[in-house]
């Protein structure tokens, strides 16, 4: 039997949340450890919703964003995808680069640097989730894309529609100063992974 | 001044007498637009696969470039339109990340383009329109009076087909 999205139950729901915050958790300490400075993270909101909810989430499907992809490959196969709103990712761009201007417009020097942020995050989270399961798993070079929201969104929601109609998604909020930074994870596993993930967390038989 | 009617992913619709169709933010997902020159009658489905065979959750017919263009056409033709003389014009199918060579599905907007194209020529729909490819989004609407598509993007302007 293949588990999918709309099929977990509640103990299993409640493993995905955990997992959703020691992996984002840990994220934020290995950015912090980088930037050395403090910064603190929000208890993030980790769901289960609804393709149009995603899209609302983010200010509709027209709205300009910021998505950063990855490909997983090992025990598990997916995507790893993290999203900002512009405001969002010019603020992040601009703690790393140590600077402070207010054009909402991202240079190279500021893709290369999310990219890389990007890359500390996910691979924090990917860490998280090898220990708590001792699952092997790569994640590759990141890609970055500033574009319609809804067009973004359209990768992860395909993939997940070979699973299901809904996505699961891990709302983290850092703060640094008086930076806030918004932004979204979502781990896309396939049809098979999903329930390779779930077999080794114990929640499926 | 008609009024525009917003058409989700996975979801299809049809237009008649100066009313619009409109779908936000297309990517890798196809905006497949039927048209009926003479009734008036214009159609928008926005298909996320191309076939519904291989997949488990096929519930929803929209979809999917197969069931949905079958549909899409049915729905025309209680409006007014006569299938002979449907034309299309198809927007989106973007690589919105730029490498994962390995992983098939994200070349899976080439691969709505190849089946959409496919599918009108089993049903002997000409393909009069073609904005398909690249890696960016799209936003498009059909005019119910005209048959013209516009097409709006982020950074790369705007244009009609």
């Amino acid at each position: 039997m293949k588990i999918t999205l709309d099929e977990i139950n509640n103990e299993q729901m409640d493993v995905l949340k955990e997992i959703g915050n020691i992996g984002a958790g840990n994220a934020t300490t290995a950015l912090a450890t980088m930037l050395n400075k403090r910064i603190d993270m929000k208890v993030p909101k980790v769901d289960i919703l609804e393709f149009n909810e995603v899209t609302e989430l983010l200010g509709g499907a027209e709205k300009k964003i910021c998505g950063i992809n990855f490909d997983v490959d090992g025990d598990i196969n997916g995507n790893i995808m993290f999203l900002l709103n512009m405001d969002s990712s010019k603020k992040l761009a601009n703690m790393l680069m140590n600077k402070e201007d207010h054009v909402e417009e991202l240079s190279e020097w500021d893709i290369s640097a999310l990219q890389e942020v990007g890359n500390i995050l996910s691979g924090a989270y990917v860490r998280s989730l090898t220990t708590l399961t001792q699952l092997d798993m790569k994640i590759s070079i990141p890609s970055l894309t500033v574009d319609m929201a809804g067009a973004i969104l359209s990768v992860p929601i395909i993939q997940y529609g070979q699973v299901g109609d809904k996505v699961l998604l891990i709302e983290t909020e850092l703060n640094e100063g008086n930076n806030n930074i918004k932004g979204y994870f979502f781990l896309i596993p396939d049809v098979e992974s999903f329930e390779i993930l779930l077999k080794s967390l114990g929640v499926l038989e | 001044m008609g009024k525009v009617i917003k058409v989700g992913m996975a979801d299809l619709n049809v237009a008649k007498s100066g009313d619009c169709l409109t779908t936000l933010g297309l990517g890798s997902c196809i905006g497949i637009t039927l048209y009926d020159p003479i009734s008036k009658v214009a159609g928008l489905a926005h298909i996320m696969l191309p076939s519904s065979k291989s997949i488990k959750n096929n519930s929803n017919p929209a979809k999917f470039a197969d069931t949905a263009m079958d549909i899409l056409i049915d729905k025309m033709i209680k409006a007014g339109a006569r299938k002979t003389r449907l034309v299309s014009k198809i927007a989106g199918g973007a690589q919105m990340f730029s490498f994962s060579t390995k992983n098939d599905l994200m070349k899976i907007g080439q691969r709505n383009a190849i089946a959409t194209k496919e599918i009108l020529k089993e049903k002997g729909i000409r393909l009069i329109g073609d904005d398909t490819g690249g890696n960016f989004g799209r936003t498009i609407e059909i005019n119910s009076d005209t048959g013209i598509l516009f097409i709006k993007t982020i950074g790369k302007g705007t244009k009609e087909i």
